[in-house]
């Protein structure tokens, strides 16, 4: 890079990353979420906030969370180590618990008895279930009526969780639908609701707030980089949907200019089939969902139905941040196809004893490329954001097998 | 002057409260969507809302999303509504249009030659739903090119940003008259006309109501107070379903007739 960026100056004030980011909602929104912004800049400087999150992050989620050397995984690529930031042991299974215990105290402190949520691969439900469930609070989840097919024991792991879980019918039925009904719930229920988004995207303060609450994650990887190998990895992968646990590994090291970051996408059957989820590699800026990103559309401006293994990468744009790093060129974006994410997800639970999420499949898949063409002393870290037994029935079945 | 104060002029001159439908454009039928439009004003529409289709209508209700979803399944986008306001203006030169919808259609067409071709087609105003005052320096070539951009007020808005939109106001403000989704049904009209007394105290410009009035009886309540009326769900429900232009016509006045009388009524 030519001159010196502070990545940890954005976003500025009116939420924006550069040229990305933003408010674009409806007015009725921008009073709650001027009282968001307002209580959440608050509490992030409030030592008593901090200290319960800290306390949460420790003795209910289980963190810190180990980086953990894939030998076997690495032997087999041949070139670099391979590291694994194990997110997936996380209370949960993945790293959507960070944002969640985070935003659930924050409402739990402005005084809202309802929070409603959207998911995708069920994982945020799960994860916005759960916290619910521990505070007391009542949960409403939005999610597409095409993903509640695909995730069924996401689905009844919510209800359990005493969650109402509501199918989304209307556009594509996925990811993207359900946030859209979820803010329609908001606007509707502004008084008494808190909505917990899951990634970070959506408008200001949200990709603030969820990027601080999972760059835990790189925090600790980057201390245990230090304490453990005397040195930062040479380079950093993670799986790119809206970006939340590739931005929470990543925040911690974007002004390290020396470490190498690299985001895996959904590339669904090939970008060049039209059928994948790679909003920053194939996509153009656009608005959606409350904030300006690189988008999947049409010339209309319509937004594009995505196609994905994983659910938690169907998703036709990309948190603003990242689309911020990518024109500053501190973050490449790449696209790693289904077969690739499933051919690591095999070859990791060969080699490791890991069933990794599909999702994270694709950040296994992209480590292995990046460590193949590296030397044998250099270091990959990769975040292994969630746990793939949501995913055993869709694998199943996508190999003919009965289960 | 724009059309649209001239419109809201002559309303306030001749007593009369506004009647604002919306259509979404392309449905019932791209065929008569002229028809449609020339329909509205027969049937007494002093002003027309025009909904340009997009993929994630974030504030619509059920109706007018599924009225989306079938004009984008038609391939109708921001080209081809223009198109019909190029073929509307043939006939009617004085009835203003305002055009509804989302930023991301915009943005994408280029909002520099978005709009030039909106005015030269004869729009004369934009209500983008996700564009807050807060954003809206992106839309600054639009009002070079003459197109008033109408700012959305809502029951949640604070009086320090009231104040402001206020102030920023041009044609006329809109005034959402509930939290909610367009098409759901929960007015209170006193508080409605609490909050657009608020507004009259702070702007000159026109003050026109919408969300959740279906009807001559809640047009007619809220007629009471507001310089116009905005119905939108309700009409697109009645509509839909119509494909031959006698019965888009026929059912555009059975809808509108007895609303226009209603508000027409001293």
């Amino acid at each position: 890079m030519n001159k010196i960026v502070d990545f940890n100056a954005y976003p500025d004030a009116q939420g924006r990353f550069g040229n990305y980011g933003g408010s674009y909602v409806a007015e009725t929104l921008m009073a709650p979420l001027a009282e968001l912004t307002e209580a959440y800049l608050r509490l992030r400087e409030d030592p008593e906030f901090i200290a319960e999150l800290d306390h949460d992050l420790k003795h209910y989620v289980g963190r810190p969370s180990p980086i953990y050397h894939a030998e076997r995984l690495s032997k087999h690529v041949g070139g670099a180590r391979i590291l694994l930031k194990r997110e997936d042991l996380n209370h949960t299974g993945a790293h959507k618990i960070n944002n969640t215990v985070g935003q659930a105290l924050v409402a739990k402190r402005m005084g809202k008895p309802r929070i409603i949520a959207e998911t995708g691969a069920g994982q945020h439900g799960v994860a916005s279930a759960t916290v619910a469930a521990r505070l007391g609070l009542k949960c409403v989840v939005y999610m597409g009526a095409v993903d509640i097919e695909r995730q069924k024991i996401n689905v009844y792991r919510m209800k359990l969780l005493g969650a109402d879980v509501v199918p989304v019918t209307s556009g594509s039925k996925t990811l993207k639908d359900a946030l859209n009904e979820a803010m329609r719930d908001w606007v509707t229920n502004v008084a008494d609701t808190f909505y917990i988004i899951g990634t970070v995207a959506g408008p200001h303060p949200y990709p603030l707030m969820v990027r601080d609450f999972n760059a835990i994650v790189g925090r600790e990887a980057r201390a245990q980089m230090l304490e453990q190998y005397g040195r930062l990895p040479d380079v950093l992968t993670a799986c790119v949907g809206g970006g939340s646990n590739a931005i929470g590994l990543f925040h911690a090291f974007l002004n390290d200019a020396d470490v190498r970051i690299v985001g895996a996408e959904a590339a669904g059957e090939g970008i060049a089939t039209g059928h994948h989820a790679a909003s920053l590699a194939a996509g153009r800026p656009g608005v959606l969902h409350g904030n300006r990103t690189y988008v999947l559309c049409d010339d209309n401006g319509q937004i594009t139905e995505t196609h994905s293994v994983s659910a938690g990468l169907d998703y036709p744009g990309v948190g603003p941040e990242h689309a911020f790093l990518k024109d500053a060129n501190r973050a490449e974006y790449v696209g790693v196809t289904d077969d690739e994410a499933l051919k690591a997800f095999h070859l990791l639970a060969r080699t490791e004893g890991i069933l990794a999420a599909l999702e994270s499949s694709h950040a296994v898949a992209q480590a292995m490329k990046l460590a193949r063409d590296m030397p044998k002393d250099g270091i990959v870290l990769c975040n292994l954001s969630g746990r793939g037994d949501k995913d055993v029935h869709t694998i199943a079945a996508r190999e003919g097998v009965d289960v | 002057m724009s059309r649209i104060d001239r419109r809201f002029a002559a309303l306030k001159m001749a007593g009369r409260t506004g009647l604002i439908p919306f259509v979404t454009a392309g449905d019932p039928s791209p065929e008569h969507m002229v028809v449609l439009m020339h329909a509205l004003v027969d049937a007494g529409a002093d002003i027309i809302e025009l909904g340009v289709p997009f993929s994630d209508p974030m504030a619509d209700g059920p109706v007018i999303q599924h009225a989306s979803e079938r004009a984008i399944a038609k391939g109708i986008g921001l080209a081809q509504v223009l198109a019909w306001v190029t073929a509307f203006r043939e006939r009617d030169t004085d009835t203003p249009i305002v055009l509804m919808g989302y930023l991301n259609p915009v943005e994408i067409h280029g909002y520099v030659r978005f709009a030039s071709e909106a005015a030269k087609a004869g729009v004369d105003g934009v209500l983008l739903v996700d564009c807050p005052l807060e954003e809206a320096a992106v839309l600054q070539p639009l009002r070079d090119a003459g197109l008033q951009q109408i700012l959305l007020a809502a029951p949640t808005t604070a009086p320090a940003r009231m104040a402001q939109l206020c102030g920023s106001a041009e044609g006329f403000l809109y005034y959402v008259s509930f939290a909610g989704i367009t098409g759901a049904a929960q007015l209170n009209t006193a508080d409605i006309a609490a909050r657009v007394a608020e507004i009259r105290r702070q702007s000159k410009a026109p003050v026109a109501v919408g969300f959740g009035i279906r009807d001559a009886t809640s047009a007619r309540a809220i007629a009471e107070f507001a310089d116009a009326v905005v119905i939108g769900s309700a009409l697109v429900d009645r509509l839909d379903g119509a494909t031959s232009a006698e019965d888009i016509t026929a059912r555009t006045h059975a809808f509108l007739a007895p609303i226009r009388a209603a508000l027409d009524v001293h």
